[in-house]
């Protein structure tokens, strides 16, 4: 069931003439997980702030079409109803760090208290997302002494925390190791799996293409692809805009010029890619 | 200029050891690439080539240079260095002004200094954004601009902390190119990089670190390809290496080039 319905959105920043989103129109399920791939410059944290409510509530500027998340309408709700239904972890994680706690306990206790849950509840809750990401054990430490993929766990936490209907991620690894990064795609795919409907934006394709459930590419601030991750990633519609490609399907692509490719569809992850230069 | 690093050791305030002895020689002109898991030492290394971090113990010379008989302003002459976030280091009201900031201080000559600012200016794309203030621009051209002032004192040491994070794909090919730009000039280029496939691409050499130690450090194939050493340090090989080593081929490749032509030799050899 569609939880997530844009229509016909367009949105331009204050003082600004080109819109950053143009007649948007994208459907989302229940639990579904959803990649956003495009260049800078594309829309794709634009789009992250429309489903969180920032736009048009923080950030102003003239919105047309309508934002519906769990049948309510973005433009007639408050920001501090909408954090019920969205959640939104930054791109920056230092943009999202609250500045007034002292403790990542707090930091991540932050959003439950200004939605007064009680306080056995709170503690609870606090606990068991820090455990979800793996960060029980910086639970004391300032959120800013920590390391940049320290600060996107705390950031992530403290979303996953509100237990929000709709989960948006602006590039939530890029300051992670590999292996940081896996245990972080795991929570995200189970907090799907569970239900929640998470819109992940990536430029590391090959992630997209092993956890996510569909993918919308966006170039120039409208939807140019949305479909099966293979499919779209793979796509030559993608080709010179400044998408990133899997090295996977580059060289596969090159390898096709020269007749050493020979399957017809080309590879996205390591294991496509190895099936596919076997034959 | 030589880096000469003679067993240095580091600790933070809080009691984390984040060096226990380091020992490197990077050459001039040599391009560097330093990878390892979060935490493994990698910034806290680099910022020991500039002064911003003295060691406890063992030595850093830059050129004839001890770090630590110099200040941080003196061997900023010799060291660039680029910060992860842009937003560390930016602080003029317009980019050109940004860009100026650091040969002026350096003390160049007025007409040199505007030399190097447009000639920084032109390698990193910026020619046409001279008068916007850093902060209208988007995260990806602030990288950029921060890259541009570093580039603009002509140092002969430059290092690029973590320059690829949150960039896209046609930003990452800007950032190659300055790279190779700086190279062809005979600079000393070090990058501290999680994005694998970047350091396969970029760099001669491969640095990798763990818990404050070197772990490996030579060749990039020959590092880049010891996956199960590389797997203590919690970097997967680059996707092309990888590619490879499932498939069987003979030797280590990095990059789309040298897998497709010994990927070619086998298939060629298979055939007959």
């Amino acid at each position: 069931m569609a939880i997530v319905k844009l229509q016909n959105v367009t949105y331009k920043y204050p003082l600004t003439d080109t819109p950053a989103l143009q007649n948007i129109n994208l459907q989302m399920n229940e639990g579904e997980f959803v990649g956003v791939v495009g260049p800078n410059g594309a829309g794709k944290s634009t789009l992250c702030y429309t489903l969180a409510g920032f736009v048009p509530h923080f950030f102003k500027g003239e919105i047309t079409g309508t934002v519906e998340v769990a049948g309510q309408e973005s433009s007639n709700s408050n920001l501090h109803e909408w954090v019920l239904n969205v959640g939104l972890a930054f791109q920056n994680p230092f943009n999202q760090i609250s500045g007034a706690k002292y403790t990542v306990l707090e930091e991540i206790a932050f959003g439950l208290e200004n939605i007064g849950i009680p306080r056995d509840e709170m503690k609870l809750r606090v606990q068991d997302a820090m455990k979800l990401t793996g960060i029980h054990d910086l639970a004391d430490r300032s959120p800013y002494s920590l390391s940049g993929g320290q600060q996107q766990r705390v950031a992530l936490t403290s979303i996953l925390v509100m237990q929000p209907k709709v989960l948006v991620l602006d590039e939530p690894t890029s300051q992670m190791d590999p292996i940081g990064t896996r245990e972080v795609f795991g929570v995200i795919r189970t907090m799907a799996e569970k239900g929640m409907t998470v819109v992940l934006v990536e430029h590391k394709v090959e992630w997209i293409a092993n956890f996510a459930d569909r993918v919308v590419a966006l170039h120039e601030g409208r939807v140019i692809l949305d479909g099966k991750p293979r499919e779209v990633l793979t796509s030559d519609a993608l080709t010179d805009k400044g998408f990133g490609i899997s090295r996977y399907t580059s060289v596969a692509r090159k390898a096709k010029e020269m007749g050493l490719w020979k399957t017809k569809n080309l590879p996205v992850t390591l294991d496509e890619a190895v099936e596919g230069f076997k034959k | 200029m030589r880096i000469e690093i003679d067993d240095i050791q580091f600790s933070y305030p809080a009691g984390v050891q984040a060096l226990r002895g380091i020992s490197l020689t990077i050459e001039s002109g040599e391009q560097v690439a330093i990878v390892g898991q979060n935490g493994a030492g990698k910034t806290t290394l680099v910022r020991h080539f500039n002064g911003l971090l003295q060691p406890a113990s063992g030595e850093v010379r830059i050129g004839d240079w001890s770090t630590r008989e110099h200040s941080v302003a003196k061997l900023a002459s010799r060291v660039g260095y680029v910060f992860q976030n842009p937003d560390e280091q930016l602080f003029s009201r317009d980019v050109k002004t940004e860009v100026a900031f650091g040969p002026q201080n350096l003390g160049y000559p007025s007409e040199q200094a505007e030399a190097l600012v447009n000639e920084a200016l032109g390698m990193t794309e910026l020619s046409d954004k001279t008068e916007t203030n850093p902060y209208d621009l988007s995260p990806t051209w602030r990288k950029m601009v921060a890259i541009a002032s570093v580039v603009a004192m002509d140092t002969p040491i430059v290092i690029f902390d973590e320059p690829t994070t949150g960039q896209d794909a046609a930003n990452i090919a800007r950032i190659a190119n300055v790279i190779k730009i700086l190279r062809e000039r005979g600079k000393t280029v070090i990058t501290i990089t999680h994005d694998i496939d970047f350091c396969a691409e970029n760099f001669e050499r491969v640095i990798a670190m763990s818990q404050g130690k070197v772990l490996l450090d030579g060749k990039a194939n020959d590092v880049l390809g010891q996956e199960d050493v590389l797997a203590a340090t919690f970097v997967d090989p680059p996707q092309l290496t990888r590619l490879g080593k499932r498939l069987g081929l003979r030797q280590v490749v990095k990059n789309e080039d040298e897998f497709l032509a010994v990927y070619q030799t086998g298939a060629d050899s298979c055939s007959c």
